[in-house]
């Protein structure tokens, strides 16, 4: 390779914490050389490769796609989910956003909910509880049915497929100044209400989710939008006002209790 | 009966109680703000009106009481999930920064609403529980308090705090209640900002205004 691209120096203040329960703190770090065409996760890569051959701990951080569609990765920059980009993951954010010089917060999501592992790692299984309460739909698996065989309007698919966009990395939470997971669950509980095959359990699953959700410690809405802002998939807050109807349908008329 | 607490308890729950109740305390500023109008047209009318308004007599406690409900759910409601939310996050952030969403409005409301919750009560101090004879009117307990200049200021500041906790509340609780439609919130917005200033200005001119045709 002959053609050099654009490199960096910055001065990252990276949240190291050994454990969980353990007291943290914000290490500096200062990275030469920086390429601009490094996504964020391959700049902390290369940061990583440096400390273990200096024989220092690597910075833990979770990933696995890097293309923006697991939702592994996740990192709070500068105080804000996945970095200052909007509908980008941490994994697609790249160097080039930065300045030379800069300074570069980076913590983990910070939530009760979300105990921390280790540095940015954080436990985000209290996600996957909500999910095991309800959100799935109960099919008895046999051949497959004809395809149009259940007509559902484009719009409404179109809005079902917006709410099922949510790759459940939490920034939302992340993000919250109550450390509230609505976005997240109004997506999951949205993507199968607006469809008829999510319809019959639809009262028991807004149910199940929203408990699951208050038993996990996650915070109250109280509508400030952050969540909206920051979520790498821009899943619409009008989704936690589709939960508010479906929840109160299920709490008022519905049998579920 | 668990069902209404496992309802009410949740987080949706809470919030549908701070949005109904916040409903019923906007529709009473605009019935306050109604009578408060008769204020600009003098003396006489503004009495009249008091006098009209009390003679509805048992409907006048029945509605004081429905408020006073309405305050107890709405304050504790909002207490509960001040905490709550707090305990959601132990460890802050060191870095801050808004993604876009929240305003000054949102961020303040617990703050906006304690003001509020504390405004209320001087105000009921200042006009409720005070003796009104033919000599000393509920127009001269008005104009009396408004000349001075401290209350003044707190009267006028007490009325933006209002605005703000309104210009949130107001599309919040249509949010809240489920009422967010791409046709509806744009103009649920609006009018949101349209009636925070109307009770911020119609309210807080009075401070100024009353003095001056009082003398
Ligand atoms: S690593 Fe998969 S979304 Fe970023």
């Amino acid at each position: 390779m002959t053609t050099q691209g654009k490199t960096i120096n910055i001065t990252l203040k990276v949240w190291r914490q050994k454990g969980p329960g353990v007291k943290g703190k914000l290490e500096t770090i200062e990275a030469k050389n920086i390429s601009t065409d490094m996504s964020f996760l391959e700049m902390l890569d290369t940061i990583n490769e440096g400390r273990i051959v200096q024989g220092k701990e690597p910075i833990e951080f979770d990933n696995d796609c890097r293309e923006g569609i697991c939702g592994m990765c996740g990192a709070v920059v500068n105080g804000i989910p996945h970095g200052p980009e909007k509908a980008m993951t941490l994994c697609q954010l790249h160097m080039r956003k930065f300045k030379n010089e800069d300074i570069i917060v980076v913590e983990p999501w910070r939530a009760r909910a979300f105990p921390i592992i280790k540095d940015l790692v954080v436990d985000r299984s209290a996600l996957d509880k909500i999910i095991q309460s309800g959100g799935f739909v109960s099919m008895v698996a046999g051949g497959a049915p004809d395809a149009n065989a259940i007509p559902i309007s484009q719009n409404i698919a179109e809005k079902a497929m917006d709410a099922a966009a949510c790759i459940g990395c939490g920034a939302c939470v992340a993000a919250c100044p109550n450390a509230s997971a609505m976005l997240f669950v109004s997506a999951k509980i949205s993507q199968l209400a607006l469809l008829p095959q999510g319809k019959p359990e639809a009262a028991q699953r807004a149910w199940n989710m929203v408990h699951a959700m208050d038993d996990c410690g996650f915070g109250n809405c109280t509508n400030e939008k952050e969540c909206e802002a920051a979520c790498p998939k821009e899943i619409s807050i009008v989704n936690i006002a589709r939960m508010n109807r479906e929840f109160i349908k299920a709490g008022f008329a519905s049998h579920v209790m | 009966m668990n069902w209404i607490i496992n309802t009410f308890g949740t987080s949706i729950g809470k919030k549908f109680l701070m949005a109904l109740s916040g409903a019923c305390f906007i529709g009473f500023l605009l019935g306050h703000l109604g009578g408060n109008i008769t204020l600009y047209f003098g003396k006489d009318t503004f009495n009249s009106y008091a006098e009209h308004l009390h003679a509805l007599g048992i409907l006048v406690t029945m509605a004081e009481i429905s408020l006073l409900s309405l305050l107890v759910i709405h304050v504790l409601t909002g207490i509960i999930l001040f905490f709550q939310n707090l305990a959601a996050r132990p460890q802050r952030y060191v870095a801050n920064k808004r993604a876009g969403g929240r305003t000054w409005a949102s961020a303040t409301m617990p703050y906006t609403g304690v003001l509020i919750l504390s405004f209320v009560l001087l105000h009921l101090i200042n006009f409720h529980f005070v003796k009104k004879t033919p000599d000393n009117t509920i127009f001269d307990i008005v104009s009396k308090t408004f000349a001075q200049p401290g209350y003044m200021v707190i009267y006028i500041i007490a009325m933006i705090v209002v605005a703000l906790h309104v210009s949130h509340g107001f599309w919040s609780l249509f949010q809240t209640l489920g009422a967010n439609h791409p046709k509806y919130m744009p103009i649920i917005t609006k009018v949101g900002i349209v009636l925070s200033l109307v009770f911020g200005i119609g309210f807080g001119l009075l401070p100024i205004y009353v003095p001056l045709i009082a003398s």
